[in-house]
Parts: structure tokens; C-alpha cells; sequence
């Protein structure tokens, strides 16, 4: 932000000043994030107390296919590198760069979705829908979920990304790249998770 | 301005790093300007109107639930009575719960806090006023979402607690509980993104000087309030989302039949439920903790002990939610673990009764209207705090489990402490709000009619209760010698009906008076200590024409008063003098909005989508999208706005639409991930 030639840093009262130094959009998402942590916290435990159970149809793990998984989770790592150069990119004042890269974090982000769309629809032709048993409804809504913010977050990077190519998007608002960043570094943390804990571990 | 890219460097030839924002954003609404009318209410972004918005639509629903209450008593008032039919009663009760819970002490709470807060922490409004509008309004729409299935095939009949698999489709048939689900997500998302709000306003716009130990109890009960409602909201979230996709979808979380574990839900909803009482009790906790110093003339008794032990029920209430499962079998471990957490929970609600009557101790004490309600609060809530220490008792729970004994418990708790915790904020800070006081005569007969009335109706079921008349029944045989007591119960409910008529005629008359006589009421009616009185009575716009810098926990008091050689408090400055001009010279307040309310109204669209036809959904759906992008395009500033005392004509005009794009991905993130 120093860089920036009209600023002025606001007093107490004025917009944009805090106690803490951090602006309240920021401090805002952190809060958020800690929301969401319980939100997936409570439908993780939903999936461990019913991944063994099933009393009709495959279970989830009979059915996993983890090296296609490895690769659509590699694919969304690289996409929290991708949204780390975006952020970098602004920073400098590259609106090309940035532009660049927030584009390929969505379309990783769109692989990755695609992906789990395969995945689904392979696994409902083996056998296991929605309402097959309780292990299939609870993976379903579990990644589901999952799948829905990573969504969100694509809508989020187009945005960004619109805004940018319209002009809506200097260099000193490039809080907002970075705060939509936290938002999918989260969702891809919550995706080592649950790749952790709802593939690999038997 | 300053950072144009050469444009021959841009092989695509965007453009990009001008900050000209077009003033409409999407075209659909020009920017509303009114101060008066409607028009006003429902754009208006200002903290203030949107604590007074909750607090009124609170007492309309407060008024609902009473009658279902009433209708409640009146099924009851002899044996086998005939005003309900079990399929009514069930719906009656059921909705008793869910609106004076979620719609009435939660918004209330709500409403004490958004109106306070900010200015006790010296701010000019909450971190994010137009998501404050939105929180409001989606409370609002929520709350009338779950009452129009009165008239749309029955409202929900599970208990507010919708225990499934008892709320499945085969137990449950009508939509009730869709609305259920729905409206609870629909206001869920209006506390959490409310909770945000405030959870920020108080790290980050605390004025200069006032610490965390600086900060007044109410502010760090709500402090506490709204970070349990951060934590706790996603937890109900995700049952409300497995309930709905059970009766909608086929899943199978609650098909027993398909194996599902009929504990998954209570086992969420009490992991929400019991941090949702403490969310429901603290707010009250705060005031009376405000109100208790003030009219004992005393700082309060062991501020860091009332502001830990605030901390403490904050953590502890996570770890006591198995207590309202003790009958259902978690096994001897987790019930004993469990017993010893909900014992060891009374330890700081103990320190705070306490505390406060220590403070009341060697005080100069002034019984006002809002100093009984304060006391009352003491006494009812240590009868309620007593009776859940003997739920902990798992032997003597497993006696009491469903009875009326349970609901004399959460009565006291919830009637005789937040609701009287909220009526004495009310006479304390209806000056602050509204420039007029309410009448103490009024005001006395109301208070003891509410006190008799709820010890009439709620005393007598720890009785009936321990006999073992069982809750949630809408009726009960002859002989079995609950009729007398019921009978009185009844009678008490009326009382308590009579008392919040009191309390309406007062509100009407005691304004109808302040207008016919211009009785002004003075900026500090009660000499009191905390920083929201250093602005003129009623609060101007914008709170503060200059933000205080704090040197002291109650630093109003600190202004006025010094100390003489023996310690004793001396008046060292008029009232006057301290307390602000109310000249909103060179403040640039954040511009009203149509959004917020289009973005709420998306919501029960969406709802009414998924119970009755995908169609409604749909246009929800566009609704919402349409609302978001509008919201966070439009700056949170106008910058066609007149500024009447506009002081910063040398500025670029940067500064004026800054602002604008920080709130907007901020503020559609949030709405758009949290649903």
C-alpha cells in the first residue's frame, strides 16, 4: 500500500483505520474461515461415524480410485501457488501477470471440479448414489460441500478477474486479491483433509 | 491515478488501474438519500436504526410467541383439554420455542448489541455497516419465512429441538419441518454474518486508549455472545443441511432403517444447543452488569473476574452438551464426564452472581425501574442456575428428564434471566435511544407484575414436574393431581401477559407524554459511566463528532469525576462539558443501500423454492446473484452524495470511492459462502 501515490493514513474515527493495523475486510475473512472450520469440522464427523456403515450398495472406500484423486489433489495445490503469484503480481503492479494468474488459478480450480464430477458420476454408475447408504449420503454431502466452495471460489477469481479487465482493480486495492486468497488457500487446506482423512486412511 | 500501464505493454489491451467507478452500480437502483420515511428505515445502514429495526420486530414476534404460550396454558388449565388437539399442540409448542428463542432473545440480544456496542467501544458505526443492514433484514425475512407456514400446511411440529428420526418424513408429513430447516438457515445466516460484524467492530475499532480491560462488560459479554455464535451457527448448519437433504433428497442420515445412528442429531444440535443458551443468556449478563454499577454508585466489583468468568462459560459451554442427553443412553463414561462439566459450569456463573451483589454491597442504591429488573434478573436466574445444578446430577436428571421440571428450569433461566436482563436495558437506555425516558410508574407496575406472574407460572411446574407431569403433552388425565397447579400456572401466564401490556402502554404513552410536554430528558439521566453517554441523548448519526481517547474503564465517569484525599468521588466537571456537541462537521458516514434488503428477500424466495416449486428457487437464486454483484460493486460511500459540511474539497477524488472495492469481495464472499 506504501507505495501508493495519494494515500493518507486515516485517523481514529476516518474509514479504513483500526486498532489493530489490519483492515477490518481481512480480520473479517479470518472470522469467517474460523466459522467454516466447524461447519466441515461437523460434516467430517458425520463421515467418520458412517463411513463403515452401509447395509446395502459399495461403501466409499470400495470404490476409491486414489491415484486420479492424488492427481486432482495435486491440481488444486498448484492452484494455491497460482493464486500466491496472482497476489504477488498485483502487488508489483503487473495487472498483466495478475490477470495471467488469476485466470489459471480458476481454470485449476475448474479441473479439479471437473474431476470430482468424473468421480461422482463413476461412482454412481458402480453402484453408489446418493441414497444408497448412509457412507454414500455422507461422502456425497461431505465433498459436496467441499465442491461448492471451491465453486464459489472460481466465481470469486472470475470476478476478480473481470474486475481487473475492466479497470476495477489497482494495485492499491490489492488487499482484495489477497483476501479472496485466504478464502481458497482454506478451501484447498480443508481439501488435504479430506483427502487425508476420507481417502487415504483406510 | 498513479499507476496507468503503458498500454503497449499490454499485448491483450485491457485496461486496468483506474479507480472511475460507474455511481450505479448495475443500472437498477439510484442511490436512496432520504433521512425520514420508510424509505429510510429500510435502507439505512446506520447501527443505530438497525438495533431499534431488530428490537422492534423482537418484540412483534415476542408478542406471537406469547400467544402461543397462552394458547399453550389454556390447553392446559384443566385435564383433558379441548382448546388444541395434539397435531395443534404439537405445532404450538414447537413454535413457542423456535420464536422466542431464535426470534426474540436472539435479536434482542442482537439489538442491545448492535446499538451498543460500536458506541461503547468509541465507534462511529459496526466494521461493515451494510452487511449489519443485511444480517437485520435476513433475520427479518427468516423469521416471517417460518411463520407463513401457519398458513401454508401446518408449521413445524417436531419441538424446537426437531429430534430426528422423530422429525423424518413419516413421523413429521407436512412442510413444518422444511420451514423449520429453512428458517433456521435463513436466520442463521443473519447471526453468523452478524457475529462477524461485530466481532470485528470490537477488535478493530475499539478508540484509541481502550485495551481490551478497558472495554465496558456489556461489550465483552457481547464480545463473547457473538464469538459463540461464530463457532456455534456452522454446527446447527450442518444438521439443519442433513435434515433437509434427508426429507428432500433421500439421504440417509437419520433412516434408521438404512442403519443411520439416531444420536447424529442430538448429538450436533446440543453441540450448537448448549453454547446457543449461554449466546442467549450473556447479552443479559452484560447489561445488568452496566446497569447494577450505575445505580449502586460503585465501579463494578472485580471487573477482571466478570469479564474471565465470561471467558470461561464462553469455552466451558462446549463441553457440557451430552447433559441433555443423559437419558438417551451415551453410556456411564460420557454421562459421567458430562455430570462433572455441568457442575463445574456453575463455578462462573457463580462468580458473577457474586459479583454483582458485591456491588450492590455498600452501595448507594437506587431502585429505578431498570435497577429492579437488574435484581429481579439475580434472584430468578440463581432459582434457574440452582435447578440446572441438580439436572447435573445425572441420577436425579434421569428423574426429571422431560417433565416440567425441565421447562420451570429454562424458564427461570431464560424468562427470569435474559428477558428481565432485556427489559432492564430497555428502561436504562431508552433515553440513549429514543431522547425520552419511560415512565417509572409504569415502569414499577410492570416489573412486579412480571415478576409475580412468572413465578406463578413457572414455580408451580417445578412442582407438577417433579409428580411427573411430562412435557411436550397436550394433555394430561384427571386424578392424576396436577389440575390445581395448573390452574395457577395459567393464571401467572396471564399475569405475564398483562405485564408486557403494561410494558406497550408505557412505550405508547411515555412517547405520546415526552411529545406533548417537549420533555427533554438531558444527556445523562442517570449519571452514568460508560462511553455511549458522551454523546448527546438522542444518539446523533454519527455517534461521535470527535472519537474519544480512553484512559480508564469507565471513562464517562472518569470525566466527570475525581477523588478527593479519602478516595471518595468528586465532581470535577459538569455533564455538559463532557459530553459531545453533536456536530457532524467533516464526518463521512457510510451511504444507505438498497441491496441489503434485496439480498435478504432472495433467501425465503429460495426456500419457498425448495418446499413447493424449483421455479421460486430460480428466481431466488437470480435474485440473490443480482443482489450480491450489486452490493459489492456499489461503493460503500456515494460519491454523488451531498456532504453538508463537506471539509476535504483539496482531495483527489480517489479517496472518495477507496473505500468501494475493499467491502466488496469482503462482503459477497461472505454472504455468498456462507449459505
Amino acid at each position: 500500500m506504501s507505495d501508493v501515490a495519494i494515500h493518507h493514513d486515516p485517523k481514529p474515527g476516518e474509514h479504513g483505520w483500526t486498532q489493530t493495523g489490519v483492515s477490518n475486510e481481512k480480520l473479517g475473512m479470518w472470522v469467517f474461515l474460523g466459522s467454516e472450520c466447524l461447519l466441515f469440522g461437523g460434516l467430517i464427523s458425520t463421515y467418520m461415524l458412517y463411513k463403515g456403515t452401509a447395509l446395502k450398495g459399495p461403501k466409499p472406500h470400495d470404490l476409491y480410485d486414489i491415484p486420479f484423486t492424488s492427481v486432482s489433489s495435486f491440481v488444486l495445490l498448484m492452484s494455491s501457488m497460482t493464486m500466491v503469484l496472482a497476489l504477488s503480481a498485483i502487488q508489483r503492479g503487473d495487472h498483466q501477470r495478475c490477470r495471467v494468474w488469476l485466470a489459471t488459478t480458476a481454470l485449476l480450480g475448474a479441473t479439479f471440479i471437473s474431476g470430482q464430477v468424473y468421480e461422482f458420476t463413476s461412482f454412481v454408475k458402480e453402484g453408489m448414489g446418493y441414497t444408497t447408504n448412509t457412507a454414500a449420503s455422507s461422502f456425497y454431502t461431505l465433498t459436496g460441500f467441499h465442491g461448492v466452495h471451491v465453486s464459489l471460489g472460481i466465481v470469486m477469481l472470475m470476478s476478480l478477474f473481470m474486475m481487473s479487465v475492466r479497470g476495477r482493480l489497482p494495485q492499491e486495492k490489492s488487499e482484495v486479491v489477497e483476501i479472496v486468497g485466504l478464502y481458497w488457500h482454506f478451501v484447498d487446506v480443508v481439501w488435504i483433509l479430506i483427502f487425508t482423512v476420507v481417502y487415504l486412511i483406510p | 491515478m498513479a499507476i496507468i500501464e503503458a498500454p503497449d505493454s499490454a499485448p491483450l489491451a485491457l485496461p486496468s488501474g483506474g479507480t472511475v467507478a460507474p455511481h450505479q452500480a448495475l443500472g437498477v437502483f439510484s442511490r436512496p438519500g432520504q433521512s425520514k420515511g420508510w424509505r429510510s428505515w429500510i435502507t439505512s445502514v446506520d447501527h443505530k436504526r438497525v438495533g431499534v429495526l431488530y428490537g422492534a420486530s423482537a418484540i412483534l414476534f415476542f408478542l406471537i410467541g406469547g400467544m402461543e404460550a397462552l394458547l399453550i396454558r389454556l390447553q392446559l388449565v384443566h385435564a383433558n383439554g379441548t382448546v388444541l388437539n395434539a397435531a395443534q399442540y404439537n405445532q404450538v409448542f414447537t413454535m413457542h420455542g423456535i420464536t422466542m428463542i431464535f426470534l426474540v432473545v436472539m435479536p434482542l440480544g442482537a439489538a442491545f448489541m448492535n446499538y451498543l456496542m460500536p458506541l461503547q467501544v468509541g465507534a462511529r458505526d459496526v466494521a461493515f455497516p451494510r452487511l449489519n443492514a443485511f444480517s437485520f433484514w435476513c433475520f427479518l425475512f427468516g423469521g416471517l419465512f417460518l411463520n407463513s407456514s401457519w398458513f401454508l400446511g401446518g408449521a413445524p411440529d417436531g419441538g424446537w429441538f426437531a429430534y430426528a428420526p422423530n422429525t423424518n418424513p413419516i413421523f413429521s408429513p407436512s412442510h413444518g419441518m422444511d420451514f423449520y430447516a429453512i428458517g433456521l438457515l435463513i436466520t442463521g445466516i443473519a447471526s453468523t454474518v452478524g457475529a462477524i460484524n461485530l466481532v470485528v467492530t470490537v477488535i478493530n475499532l475499539r478508540a484509541p486508549g481502550m485495551s481490551l480491560m478497558k472495554m465496558p462488560v456489556f461489550t465483552w459479554m457481547g464480545f463473547v455472545t457473538q464469538l459463540l455464535i461464530v463457532f456455534a451457527m456452522p454446527v446447527i448448519t450442518v444438521a439443519l443441511f442433513l435434515l433437509l437433504f434427508d426429507r428432500n433428497f433421500g439421504a440417509n442420515f437419520f433412516n434408521v432403517k438404512a442403519g443411520a445412528d439416531p444420536l447424529l442429531w442430538q448429538h450436533l444440535f446440543w453441540l450448537f444447543g448448549h453454547p446457543e443458551v449461554y449466546i442467549l443468556i450473556l447479552p443479559s449478563f452484560g447489561i445488568i452488569s452496566e446497569t447494577i454499577p450505575v445505580f449502586s454508585r460503585k465501579p463494578i466489583f472485580g471487573y477482571p473476574f466478570m469479564v474471565f468468568s465470561g471467558i470461561a462459560i464462553g469455552f466451558m459451554g462446549w463441553g457440557v452438551w451430552a447433559h441433555h442427553m443423559f437419558a438417551s443412553g451415551v453410556g456411564p463414561l460420557s454421562v459421567a464426564a458430562f455430570s462433572v462439566t455441568t457442575m463445574f459450569i456453575a463455578v462462573p456463573t457463580g462468580v458473577k452472581i457474586l459479583n454483582w451483589v458485591a456491588t450492590m454491597y455498600g452501595g448507594k442504591l437506587t431502585f429505578t425501574t431498570s435497577m429492579k429488573f437488574s435484581v429481579g434478573l439475580v434472584g430468578m436466574f440463581t432459582i434457574g442456575g440452582l435447578s440446572g445444578v441438580t439436572h447435573a446430577v445425572s441420577p436425579s436428571d434421569l428423574q426429571q428428564t422431560d417433565t416440567y421440571y425441565i421447562v420451570a428450569h429454562f424458564h427461570y433461566v431464560i424468562f427470569g434471566g435474559a428477558l428481565l436482563g432485556f427489559f432492564a436495558g430497555m428502561y436504562f437506555w431508552w433515553p440513549k435511544v429514543f431522547g425520552y425516558k419511560l415512565s417509572e410508574k409504569l415502569g414499577s407496575w410492570h416489573f412486579w407484575l412480571i415478576l409475580i406472574g412468572m413465578n406463578l407460572t413457572f414455580g408451580p411446574m417445578h412442582i407438577v414436574g417433579l409428580q411427573g407431569q411430562p412435557r411436550r403433552t397436550y394433555t394430561y388425565n384427571k386424578g392424576y393431581g396436577f389440575d390445581f397447579w395448573n390452574m395457577i400456572e395459567t393464571i401467572g401466564a396471564f399475569i405475564i401477559a398483562l405485564a408486557v401490556l403494561v410494558f406497550l402502554v408505557n412505550v405508547f404513552s411515555s412517547r405520546a407524554k415526552a411529545k406533548r410536554e417537549h420533555i427533554t430528558v438531558g444527556n445523562d439521566p442517570w449519571d452514568a459511566r460508560s462511553l455511549e453517554w458522551m454523546v448527546p441523548n438522542p444518539t446523533p448519526a454519527h455517534n461521535f463528532d470527535e472519537v474519544p481517547v480512553v484512559a480508564h474503564l469507565d471513562e464517562f465517569w472518569h470525566r466527570k469525576y475525581g477523588e478527593d484525599e479519602n478516595g471518595r468521588p468528586v465532581r470535577v466537571k459538569a455533564t455538559d462539558d463532557v459530553v459531545q456537541a453533536g456536530d457532524p462537521t467533516g464526518v463521512h458516514l457510510p451511504s444507505p443501500s438498497y441491496w441489503p434488503i434485496v439480498i435478504a428477500a432472495s433467501l425465503p424466495l429460495i426456500g419457498y423454492g425448495i418446499i413447493f416449486n424449483l421455479g421460486f428457487a430460480a428466481l431466488g437464486g437470480f435474485v440473490l446473484f443480482l443482489g450480491i454483484y450489486g452490493l459489492g460493486l456499489e461503493p460503500s460511500m456515494d460519491p454523488d452524495a451531498a456532504h453538508p459540511h463537506d471539509d476535504h474539497g483539496g482531495h483527489d477524488d480517489t479517496h472518495d470511492d477507496a473505500p468501494a472495492a475493499a467491502d466488496d469481495e469482503e462482503s459477497h464472499e461472505e454472504v455468498t459462502a456462507s449459505e
